[in-house]
């Protein structure tokens, strides 16, 4: 399963949902305000970095790059991807959902 | 049918403040008739949708709970309510109303719709689905 | 693969319509094939004709129309919402009353029943979901 979350976690608790409900294996990956959840040392990147043992994190690197956020600030681990690597998140999995 | 996919409706948004519900509610009425295997899920703020008592005659729309009793006829019958949500919210299945149908498949016995699971189990049913649709 | 894209939010107001048209694009690229873009709530505001953005912003109306115009792409607007946000073509605008010229479907765009949204669903490999 790709997980989609495209809301930031500082205005609602989407990420913490759909983390609770990923299952070893799935990817998530962020896209528009869903972005923020990948700046390393906010409040929510120890929970981001503890969910890295368990799932895949992606972020999409056109929202990232929109929003000011240096490469250098990303989480360890969360890989940075174009549109075309939203495609193919999705072609590898056979069922995508989007947390909106 | 040849091919059935499993369609699973994602409910995280509450009734009235936004009209998702309702839409969400509408394709699940249509999809109803092209006889896949359909389930709804209802979690944070969705919980709320199948809340008891909805009187929405002093805001100007029209209340749609009562739909959600006629899902049976439908022959959508697996409503899948998760029970962490409701905690959350300061709910139990008692503020929920009853959903239920009338299983074909055991003399038309009425059974109750509504299906309480945990986190861990909602995190299986969503990764069972073929179509996760979300509004 | 088969690809098939629900839009669920309008237009200038959130990214979702900017997200979707550019996921559509990325989709093309790779050489996969688009079943449907389906178009519901405030989503049917981007099959409008008569949006008339600032030159210097984006016009995501024409985005849609030229991308289904280049790649003969199926482009449904949920009929029932858009009737409520006032999105009809010839004969809806006929059928309702009102009046010559009214009708505003954008060119590649057509107007359907939800059950074009459960039709995709069926048919298409991917059902990706870009909303609020």
């Amino acid at each position: 399963m790709l997980h989609i979350v495209n809301k930031s976690p500082f205005q609602t608790s989407t990420l913490q949902s759909c983390l609770d409900h990923a299952l070893a294996g799935d990817a998530i990956l962020l896209i528009e305000d869903g972005v923020y959840a990948a700046i390393r040392g906010s409040a929510v990147a120890a929970a981001v970095t503890e969910a890295k043992g368990k799932v895949t994190f992606h972020a999409l690197g056109p929202d990232i790059a929109a929003r000011g956020i240096a490469p250098e600030k990303l989480i360890d681990g969360v890989t940075s991807v174009d549109y075309g690597g939203f495609v193919d998140l999705v072609a590898e999995h056979q069922t995508n959902q989007a947390w909106l | 049918m040849a091919d059935v996919r499993r369609f699973l409706y994602i409910n995280r948004k509450a009734p009235y403040g936004t009209i998702y519900a309702l839409e969400s509610l509408e394709v699940v009425l249509i999809g109803a008739a092209f006889e896949q295997d359909v389930s709804l899920a209802f979690l944070d703020d969705g919980v709320f949708q199948l809340a008891k008592g909805q009187d929405t005659s002093g805001i100007g729309m029209k209340g749609f709970s009562a739909i959600y009793r006629a899902l049976g006829d439908y022959g959508v019958t697996k409503l899948y309510v998760e029970t962490d949500s409701l905690a959350t919210r300061g709910l139990t299945l008692d503020d929920l109303q009853a959903i239920t149908f009338e299983d074909e498949n055991d003399g038309y016995t009425e059974k109750p719709s509504i299906i309480p699971v945990n986190k861990a189990e909602m995190a299986k049913v969503m990764a069972e689905q073929d179509v996760v649709l979300s509004f | 693969m088969k690809f098939s894209i629900l839009v669920n939010e309008g237009p200038y107001t959130h990214q979702s319509s900017d997200s979707a048209l550019q996921f559509a694009r990325a989709v093309l690229d790779k050489g996969h094939e688009i079943y449907r873009v389906f178009f519901y709530h405030d989503g049917v505001n981007n099959g409008t004709r008569l949006t008339v953005p600032p030159v210097d912003d984006r016009n995501l109306q024409k985005r849609w129309s030229e991308l289904a115009a280049a790649h003969a792409l199926d482009l449904v607007v949920c009929i029932a919402a858009a009737q409520r946000r006032g999105v009809l073509d010839e004969g809806e605008a006929k059928r309702h009353g009102k009046g010559e010229g009214a009708a505003n479907i954008a060119p590649g765009f057509r107007i359907s029943g939800l059950g074009q949204l459960i039709e995709m669903g069926i048919q298409s490999d991917r059902l990706v979901v870009f909303g609020d």
